[in-house]
Order: structure tokens, then C-alpha cells, then sequence
């Protein structure tokens, strides 16, 4: 038991050493403590996946469950801070301990010069210690801390050089947009409540199973809740629940409609956006949507909605990352796509794969982030590729790294068979599972992954080649002293690396394929007619190649027009303006919500401070009171003139004011 | 038995009569000791006050002297300590001052002393005669204190307006006095009393009763007849304007409570209306005029013109809780006004000239931490904070106007706080808040000691205010 509560709440430990001692103990001290608790979380955390996922098989349900305290108790509602360790919980223990640990490492050589060290690794510490209360949450609430803890950490990173106005802003942009999707969540957790009384997982899954009605059953039709004007009976309460809570995910997620925040959130260190923006807390929504599987299995409206949002999602990042410049940007985008393919899976019901994905992609994303970080240390924090080239002899290690983390999110594997990089695995499961599914509107979305595929086949080689290959772009001075990166940033490089390249065939099996429902024991949630994983494995071979195919063509097609003829993306760029434009400018989302929102809610803002505020408030309020309190005293300090004729002509003013009113007044 | 009402008649006023004889004497020691016996004569007075006051705690008199022109009861015991109290502490602060203020002569504790004795019968009047008498014995004496610095421009010209307004009031109050004998065939109080509630009052009684509340007002410097009240204060040497701040309105709230609970009590709805008229007149004057006041001096008139009208609210209750409330205003008005004018004349620059603008005591929170605390607690008290001893004041006779179903009237005293508040946090604003010039030479420790009780005082009232409220209680239930 005290195995569980060490790997949540070592990190906080740390977090609050450096946080508030990071002054007395110095950076130096700040980092190897917070870094040490890290690397023992760690370990410990795969001490625990491999005791939850392999070890002690027909033990019982399988699912460990840790109270800490008493949290709520008032009226209906019984919250308890308990750890809720299954397999589910151990793969994301594994993801975020491993992660977080390589980034504090990594960080110990990439914020080298910064003199705000201890802030920064108690902000990660942090970091970790919500992500951890996240995901080993027994109910919706305690996820909601962690969810709100990330939010703040998050919002804490991205600002963390808080000097930079554009990184202020990032950070508020983070919070803001996140501020929409926990609104839907918020409801969401309400809604639960509300439809079983309870917020504790147990209860609502268990309650689950049999709380939709049978078709024409005697109270179908009841309502049971008032939302916004709707009455709805028990089935669409449940999709109206179910959709709220994705609301949420949609946020943390990053997913169409809410994902502008993610490019911005690029203004944070690197190590930040390896840890926060990549591996873990963007994460969060797929964790959310596949730990309620239980709830969204029972409402086919909602998967279909998440499916869709997925699909567009994994579509529009692609065609973004297509042709922005910044490294650090194109990456930001790809980890937006591949959120996107996660949530397909979990919109068809391939709980299992999207949560297979996630893990891979935690691999090599991180390694990507890294690498870039790597690049970006080596080329003096430039970041723009147009500026870069030609790196491939001076960071050679960086390279092949980032090659290996290529490698993987393209899908490079053999068709057909189990073996390749950790992408190849993961993605094409989910691809499988979209094509398999029957869902209307899984065609589309297969439709929509694979072409998301060619596309991020093209942007990742595009990335290497305009890094790493033909001559240089960058200045001289830039150009010659690029370095390599010490030591303490090459080996979390290294340790990624053997993950994107092995973790897809080491836990296929385990997460997706034959020992399934062994590993995951109840964790996710499978209706009875749900059998997507058997049938993503007999689809048809052309299927199974499909990502394969456009992963080759998208990288002829980079290696054409990148190392070929490196003049082609120029003439295209002119020749295709408005969609080069369109594209470059994130579909235009940024001018777009600028006008609908961010514009209208600043006049609104405006017309209530000058008109609501200073107009009326405080010109007939304090400031008019005021004013005319000063109006008064000027009139009767001029009374005051000094002559004793006026002072005698007040008094008797006075006498006889007081006279003819006790004359009048008075009954005589 | 003429003999024996005359012993007991003497004894009666004894008090008066050891600070009458007092008074002569140290004028005698004066006249011929020549001027360097001012200092003598000055603690002279000083003890002859503090034993004045003994001697009045540890005999409690009670009873009618002099064929009922004279009444000695609790209520006068009372407010007869606390004039004493502040006449002598005035004394002593004017004594550490007397040098710098040219008040080094004789006659200025002798005139304090002679008008204390008008005040104490003032206190003590039964009948409209001795009002009179003892009212113009303190006014005559005040009057030449204000002018005392006979080369100084300033403290001449009030001196004399001190004298013109004066007189004017003394005049509409014996008109008015003149019209109540006529309408009523007394002079006595409890005379008067009876022949208003025999018989309905007439209008010419009326116009009486107010042409003699109006001369009252005037001495405490109520709204209307309150435009002396700035000019006087500042025009004066500071020690005297501090004596005028404290004593003399102690004694004509004093003899304004009696002469409206006793001889007017039958008619207390006319009075009453004039009452709430004038408190309401002189709460907003007062808040909203010392707003735009730059010399503490000036500020300090506005704010006593403001605390003349806080305390009226407990005399228009016409309830004993609102005498007894009145009562306890007065005394920590003394107590917050005796200590706030122990710092205004603190306040000399380096080069011990006295400074007046309250802008000069900018940044005093770090030159003069001390100093500072004290006047930002006399501060807050005046404003009637909590838990301060000035909120307790003004809470007593709010509540008391409230069982008095005064509601408007509370309900404005209440508002007018607000206004006042904004002027006593405006000293504290500049003490702690705004740039520090020059600084102020060090007080002297006689001054020092007086505005440190004033803060203990205030502070820490809750702690003795039960005692003092008794006291208060025993004082009021005398008039009822």
C-alpha cells in the first residue's frame, strides 16, 4: 500500500523541497532531489505495471484500491481520496513516471543556464504529483483536482519565462480554452451525480450496465434530467452525459474546436512540451473517455460524436503540420493529430487500442520533443527550420534519434505481421479498428485517418530533411559552434528511443491482440456486442497496408521535394496561395475565435468597465458621491468667509429659521 | 434656622467656594510676585483643580442650596470631575508649553480657573438667573484667553470675534430667558416645570424656549451658531484652543441636558425638534467641512462642531439610555480631543516653530513612529472604529435614538460618520503614506505622557468601559 501512495506523492515532496527550500538549498540540490524522487517513482511505477499487468493472474478483480482520507462527506455525495490502481491506472503510472523522470533529467542540461531552476523542477514535480492524483483517481471528483492540478501546471510551464509576453500569453490562452472544456466537465460530473447518485466509479460502473432502458420498456421514456431546456429519458441523458464529459477531454485534448491552445503552449521550455504537450497531460482526455468506457459503451450518439471529432481532428493538425516552420510547431501539431487517432479508437469502441497508442506515442513523441529540444540547444534557441540544415554531421546522435522517433510515428513496420517501430503497431490497429467498425461514420473517419497518415509521413520526413539534410541555412557564426548535447540530454534521448522502437512489439499483445482481456481484467469496459479488436484483425490486407502505402508516398514525396528539387514547395506555395495561406494560418481558427470571441467578449468587457462600470457605477456611486461630497464641502467652506457680519447673519438666519418652523410646525 | 440653610447651602457649593477663594488667591500671589511667578502660579492652579476634583469625588453632595438655585446632584458630580479633569490637563498641557506660546503670564491660570468656576455653575444651575450668571462668568473669562497673545493678530482678531458672536448669543439667550419668565412667571426650574404642565404652552413661551436653546448652541457650537467655532480655534493659542475644545463644552452640554429635562421636560417635543435639528445640522457640517480643511486646527473645530451633533442625538432621544450615552460621548470626546491637541502642538519643526498644516505631518510614521500610532488611534476613534473607545460613544447614542424611534436621525448620524471618516483617515493616509518632509522636533515628555493615556485610553476602553458606563448611569438617572 505505501507502494502506491510513494509513487503519487514523492513527486509533491519534491515539488514542495524545491518550491519553497529551492532558495536554501540551490538549484544544483533542487534538481538532483527532484530528479532522484523522479527516478525512484519510476521504478517503482513499472514495479506496479508489471505486478498489475502480468503478475498474480486470477487474483480476484484485479483492481487494487488505496484510501488516503475522508475527503466529502455532505448529503448525497461520499468522496474519499482513495487510489484506484488497475491496469489502466499502471500503463499511465508507467507513461508519466517514465516520462516525467527523463524530462527532469533532461532538463538538469537543457535549463542549465536558467537562474530560476528550483521554480521550474518544482513546477514539473508538481506537474507529475497531479497527473499521478489524475489518473489513480476512484472517482470524478479527485479526477477533477488532478485535472484542475495539470491545468495549473501547465499554465505554470508555459509561462514559465513570464518576461516573454508572448509566453504570458500563451499561458492564459492554455488556461482560457481549458476553461471551456472543464465547464463541459464540470456539467458532466454534475450530470453523473445527478443520473446514479454517486460519483465514485464503482457505483457509476456498476450502475452502468443495466441503467439504459430496453427498447419500448415500460420507463423508456421517463425523464430524468432538465438539461438546458431539453427534457431527456434515460438513454439521451446518458449521451448528454457522456458528451459533457468528452467536452471535457475535447479540452485537455486539445481536440478540434478546443485545440488552438496547444501550438501556443510551444512558448514553454521544451522539456515542458515533451512532458506536458505530448506525453502526458494532453493524454488526459483519452484517459478520461477510456476510464468511463463503462458509461460511453452505452451510448452509440456520443461514441459517434467523439469518432468524428477525432477523425477531423487527426485530418486538420496533419494538413497544418504540412507547412508551419517552427520545429517545435510542426511536432505540436503531429501530437494534435495523433490525440485525434486516439479518440477514434475510443469513438469506435477500440478502448484498447487507443490506449496502446497513447503509450507509444508517449515514446515517441517525448523523443521528438526532446530531439527538437536537442536541435533547438545546439542551434542557440532557434527554432524556425527555413534557418537550419545540414545538421546532420554536427548533432549526429540528435539525428539518428530523431530518425528512430520518425520511424516510429510514420508507422515504419512490415504489413501483416507484428513487427516494426512502436508507431506502426498502435496506429494501425486504430486504423484497422475505424475500417472495422459500424458506426456510420466510421468509414469516414478510416477515410480521414489514412489520409492523415500520408500526411504525417510527409511532415515528419519534412522535418528531418529541412533539419538535418542539404546546406545549411543557418548563419555562420550559429552554424559553426552547433554542438552536440551533454550527456545528461542524450541519455533520456536513448532510453525513448529503445521505447519507440520496441514498446509497440513488446505489448501488442498485451494491450490490443491475443492476451487482452488478461492484461486489462475488467479495466476498460466492452459491451457484449462489442468485438472490434477481433474484427480489426480480419480486415481485409489492403486495409492493413493502406498506412503503410501512404507512409511511403509520403515520404517520396518529402524526399522529393525536400532533398530533389527543393524548389518545388516554393512554386506550390505560389502557385496554391489562398490553400498555402489557409493552411499556414491554422485554417484561420486563431482570426476566427479572435472575432467571435476574444473581440466580442473584450467589448463586452469594455462596454461594462467604461459604460457599466466607471459610467454608471462609479460616476453615480463612489466617484459621483464623492464629487458631490466635495461640491458641498467647497459651498460650505465658503460660508466660512472670515467676517463677523455674515457669521452674526447665520445665526439669526438660523434663530429664525428654527422659530418659523416651531411656529408652523407645532399646533398652536 | 436661617443660619443652618445657609451652613448647608455653603456646604452645598463648596466646591465652588475653594475654587472661588482659590482663584482670588493665586491672582493675589500673582499680582504681587510679578510676572516671573507665572510657572508658581500655573501648578498653583493645576492643584487647585486636581484638588477641587478630590474633593468632589470623596463627598458626594446631594441636595437644593441657596433657595434652589443651585442643585448638587449626581449628574453634576459628574460632569463636574470631567470639566476639572480637562481644564487641568489643558493647563498642564498649556504649562509645557507656555514659553513657545508666549502664555507665561499670570493671569492665564487664573482666568482658566475663574472660567472653570463659571463652568461649575453652570453645571449646577436650578434656575435661569444662575445660568446666566455662571454662563457669563466662563464666557468673559474665554473670551480674553482667546485674545491673550494681545500682539498677535491672530489670537486678537478671535478674541474679538469670540467676543462680538458671544455677546450677540448672550443677548438672543437673555431675550429668550426674558420671554420665558414672562410666559411662565419662573425663573426656577422645577417652577418653570410645573407652570408647563399645568397650563398649555403659549407661542411667545416658544420663541422663548428657542431664542434660549440657541444661546446654548452657541457655547457648544452647534450648527447654526457655530461659525465662531473655526475662526477662534484657529486664531487662538494652541493650549487655549485645546482648553476650549474640552471644559466648556463639557459644561454647556451639562446645563443644556438639565434645562431641557427639567424645566422644559413637559414641552420635550418642541425641544426635542430643535435638538434633532441642530445634531443634524452640526453632524453633516461637520463631516462635510473638514473635508476641505488644510489646518489640523481648523479640523479639529469642524470635528468638535460634528461631536457636538453625535452627542445631541442622545440628548434628543430624551431617554436616560440617551443621557447616559451623551454623558459617556462627552467623556471620551475629552479624552480623544484633550490627547489629539497634545499632538498638534507637538508638532514644531526643527526649529521649534509651531506647524499647523496637516500636510507637514507626512511620513511622521517614520520619523515619529510614536507619535504617529497615538494620532492614528485618536484617529480611528474620532472616526468611530471598532474597537476603539469613540465607536462605543457614538454606538450608545445611536441605540439610544433607535429606542427613541429616531430612526432618521440615526440613519443620518450614521451617514454623516461615513463623510467624517474619509477626513480623520485622510491624516492617517498622509502620516504613513506620503513622503516624509523634514520631520518635527522632539515632543516633550509632559506632552507625551498626555497624548500616550489618550491613546492607552482609547484603546483600551473596552476593557474599563463598564466602569465608566456605570458611572454614567448612576450620572443620568439623576435627571429622570
Amino acid at each position: 500500500m505505501l507502494l502506491y501512495k510513494a509513487i503519487v506523492f514523492l513527486p509533491l515532496i519534491g515539488a514542495i523541497i524545491a518550491g519553497l527550500f529551492g532558495r536554501a538549498i540551490g538549484a544544483k540540490a533542487s534538481e538532483y532531489v527532484t530528479t532522484g524522487l523522479m527516478m525512484v517513482v519510476a521504478v517503482l511505477s513499472w514495479i506496479v505495471f508489471i505486478n498489475v499487468g502480468f503478475g498474480a493472474h486470477g487474483e480476484g478483480e484485479g483492481m487494487i484500491k488505496v484510501d488516503v482520507l475522508r475527503w466529502i462527506q455532505s448529503g448525497g455525495i461520499d468522496v474519499a481520496w482513495s487510489l484506484r490502481i488497475d491496469t489502466l491506472t499502471a500503463v499511465m503510472l508507467v507513461v508519466v513516471n517514465s516520462v516525467s523522470c527523463l524530462v527532469h533529467l533532461y532538463s538538469i542540461g537543457y535549463m542549465h543556464t536558467d537562474p530560476h531552476r528550483p521554480r521550474f523542477f518544482s513546477y514539473l514535480s508538481l506537474f507529475t504529483f497531479a497527473m499521478l492524483m489524475l489518473v489513480t483517481s476512484d472517482n470524478l471528483l479527485q479526477m477533477f483536482f488532478g485535472w484542475e492540478g495539470v491545468g495549473l501546471a501547465s499554465y505554470l510551464l508555459i509561462g514559465f519565462w513570464f518576461k516573454k509576453p508572448s509566453a504570458t500569453a500563451a499561458a492564459m490562452k492554455a488556461f482560457i480554452v481549458n476553461r471551456v472544456g472543464d465547464f463541459g466537465f464540470v456539467l458532466g460530473i454534475s450530470g453523473v451525480f445527478v443520473l446514479f447518485g454517486s460519483i465514485n466509479f464503482d457505483t457509476i460502473f456498476s450502475a452502468a450496465a443495466t441503467y439504459v432502458p430496453a427498447e419500448g420498456a415500460a420507463n423508456a421514456s421517463d425523464v430524468v434530467i432538465n438539461l438546458f431546456g431539453m427534457q431527456l429519458d434515460k438513454a439521451h441523458a446518458l449521451t448528454a452525459v457522456c458528451l459533457l464529459l468528452f467536452m471535457g477531454a475535447m479540452g485537455k485534448s486539445a481536440q478540434f474546436l478546443l485545440h488552438t491552445w496547444l501550438p501556443d503552449a510551444m512558448e514553454g521550455p521544451t522539456p515542458v512540451s515533451a512532458l506536458i504537450h505530448a506525453a502526458t497531460m494532453v493524454t488526459a482526455g483519452v484517459f478520461l473517455v477510456a476510464r468511463m468506457s463503462p458509461i460511453f459503451e452505452h451510448s452509440h450518439d456520443a461514441l459517434t460524436v467523439v469518432t468524428l471529432i477525432g477523425a477531423i481532428t487527426a485530418f486538420f493538425a496533419a494538413t497544418v503540420g504540412l507547412v508551419q516552420n517552427d520545429i517545435k510547431r510542426v511536432i505540436a501539431y503531429s501530437t494534435c493529430s495523433q490525440l485525434g487517432y486516439m479518440f477514434v479508437s475510443l469513438g469506435v469502441g477500440a478502448y484498447g487500442a487507443a490506449v496502446f497508442h497513447l503509450f507509444t506515442h508517449a515514446f515517441f513523441k517525448a523523443l521528438l520533443f526532446l530531439g527538437a529540444g536537442s536541435v533547438i540547444h545546439a542551434m542557440h534557441h532557434e527554432q524556425d527550420m527555413r534557418f537550419m540544415g545540414g545538421l546532420r554531421s554536427k548533432i549526429p546522435v540528435t539525428f539518428w534519434t530523431m530518425v528512430i522517433g520518425t520511424l516510429a510515428i510514420t508507422g515504419v513496420g512490415i504489413p501483416g505481421t507484428e513487427f516494426g517501430f512502436a508507431g506502426f503497431l498502435s496506429k494501425d490497429a486504430i486504423i484497422e479498428s475505424a475500417f472495422a467498425s459500424e458506426l456510420p461514420v466510421a468509414r469516414f473517419a478510416f477515410w480521414l485517418l489514412v489520409i492523415a497518415a500520408l500526411f504525417t509521413s510527409f511532415y515528419s520526413w519534412r522535418l528531418i530533411f529541412l533539419t538535418f539534410f542539404g546546406h545549411t541555412r543557418a548563419d555562420h557564426h550559429t552554424f559553426d559552434h552547433a554542438h552536440e548535447s551533454p550527456k545528461v540530454m542524450l541519455l533520456p534521448l536513448f532510453i525513448l528511443s529503445a521505447g519507440a522502437i520496441l514498446a509497440g512489439m513488446v505489448f501488442y499483445g498485451y494491450f490490443v491482440g491475443e492476451e487482452q482481456a488478461e492484461f486489462w481484467r475488467g479495466a476498460l469496459f466492452y459491451g457484449p456486442e462489442n468485438h472490434i479488436l477481433e474484427e480489426a484483425h480480419h480486415v481485409p490486407f489492403i486495409v492493413k497496408a493502406s498506412p503503410f502505402i501512404v507512409m511511403v508516398i509520403g515520404f517520396l514525396l518529402a524526399w522529393y521535394m525536400y532533398i530533389k528539387s527543393p524548389s518545388t514547395p516554393k512554386v506550390l506555395a505560389t502557385q496554391h496561395r489562398a490553400l498555402y495561406n489557409f493552411l499556414l494560418n491554422k485554417w484561420y481558427f486563431d482570426e476566427l475565435y479572435d472575432l467571435l470571441f476574444v473581440r466580442s467578449a473584450k467589448a463586452l468587457g469594455r462596454f461594462f468597465w467604461k459604460k457599466g462600470d466607471v459610467g454608471f457605477i462609479d460616476a453615480y456611486g463612489p466617484n459621483g458621491v464623492a464629487a458631490r461630497v466635495v461640491d458641498v464641502t467647497n459651498r460650505m467652506v465658503r460660508l466660512q468667509s472670515g467676517y463677523l457680519y455674515h457669521y452674526a447673519f447665520a445665526m439669526l438666519v438660523g434663530i429664525a429659521a428654527l422659530v418659523t418652523w416651531m411656529m408652523l410646525g407645532s399646533s398652536f | 434656622m436661617i443660619a443652618e440653610t445657609l451652613t448647608a447651602s455653603l456646604h452645598l457649593t463648596s466646591p465652588e467656594l475653594i475654587l472661588g477663594i482659590g482663584a482670588l488667591v493665586l491672582l493675589m500671589i500673582g499680582v504681587f510676585a510679578g510676572p516671573k511667578s507665572a510657572g508658581l502660579v500655573n501648578t498653583l492652579a493645576i492643584l487647585l483643580l486636581v484638588g477641587v476634583m478630590g474633593w468632589i469625588y470623596v463627598t458626594p453632595l446631594e441636595g437644593l442650596a441657596f433657595g434652589g438655585v443651585f442643585k448638587a446632584d449626581a449628574f453634576a458630580r459628574y460632569m463636574k470631575i470631567a470639566a476639572l479633569f480637562a481644564a487641568a490637563v489643558s493647563l498642564f498641557m498649556a504649562a509645557v508649553r507656555a514659553k513657545a506660546e508666549q502664555l507665561d503670564q499670570f493671569e492665564f491660570p487664573v482666568l482658566v480657573v475663574l472660567a472653570t468656576l463659571g463652568m461649575m455653575l453652570m453645571i449646577s444651575a436650578n434656575n435661569l438667573i444662575s445660568v446666566y450668571m455662571g454662563l457669563e462668568l466662563q464666557s468673559l473669562a474665554l473670551y480674553v484667553l482667546a485674545a491673550i497673545n494681545r500682539d498677535n493678530v491672530r489670537s486678537t482678531e478671535a478674541g474679538l470675534k469670540y467676543f462680538v458672536l458671544g455677546a450677540l448669543s448672550s443677548g438672543m439667550m437673555l431675550y429668550g430667558m426674558s420671554l420665558v419668565y414672562g410666559f411662565t412667571g419662573n425663573t426656577g426650574f422645577t417652577e418653570i416645570a410645573a407652570a408647563l404642565s399645568s397650563e398649555t404652552r403659549s407661542l411667545g413661551f416658544v420663541f422663548g424656549l428657542v431664542f434660549v436653546l440657541s444661546g446654548f448652541a452657541f457655547k457648544i457650537s452647534a450648527v447654526p451658531f457655530h461659525m465662531w467655532t473655526p475662526d477662534v480655534y484657529e486664531g487662538a493659542p494652541t493650549p487655549v484652543t485645546a482648553f476650549f475644545a474640552g471644559a466648556p463644552k463639557i459644561a454647556a452640554i451639562a446645563m443644556l441636558t438639565r434645562i431641557v429635562l427639567s424645566a422644559f421636560d413637559p414641552v420635550f417635543h418642541d425641544w426635542q425638534q430643535v435638538i434633532v435639528f441642530i445634531s443634524i445640522a452640526s453632524m453633516i457640517l461637520g463631516s462635510f467641512a473638514a473635508i476641505g480643511q488644510k489646518n489640523i486646527k481648523r479640523l479639529m473645530a469642524y470635528s468638535s462642531i460634528g461631536h457636538m451633533g453625535y452627542a445631541l442625538v442622545g440628548l434628543a432621544a430624551h431617554n436616560q439610555t440617551g443621557v447616559s450615552g451623551l454623558v459617556i460621548y462627552m467623556t471620551i470626546y475629552i479624552a480623544m480631543t484633550l490627547g489629539t491637541f497634545a499632538i498638534i502642538m507637538s508638532m514644531r519643526n526643527a526649529e521649534g516653530q509651531p506647524s499647523e498644516n496637516i500636510d507637514d505631518l507626512a511620513g511622521l510614521s517614520s520619523s515619529n513612529p510614536f507619535m504617529a500610532l497615538i494620532l492614528t488611534l485618536l484617529m480611528f476613534s474620532l472616526a468611530g472604529i471598532p474597537p476603539l473607545a469613540g465607536f462605543f460613544a457614538k454606538y450608545f447614542v445611536f441605540v439610544a435614538a433607535i429606542e427613541a424611534k429616531l430612526y432618521a436621525l440615526a440613519i443620518i448620524g450614521v451617514l454623516a460618520s461615513v463623510v467624517g471618516a474619509y477626513y480623520y483617515l485622510r491624516v492617517i493616509k498622509v502620516m504613513w503614506f506620503d513622503q516624509p518632509r523634514g520631520g518635527f522636533a522632539p515632543a516633550s515628555a509632559g506632552l507625551k505622557l498626555v497624548y500616550g493615556l489618550s491613546g492607552l485610553f482609547v484603546t483600551a476602553y473596552v476593557l474599563f468601559g463598564g466602569m465608566l458606563g456605570t458611572a454614567a448611569d448612576v450620572a443620568a438617572k439623576a435627571l429622570f
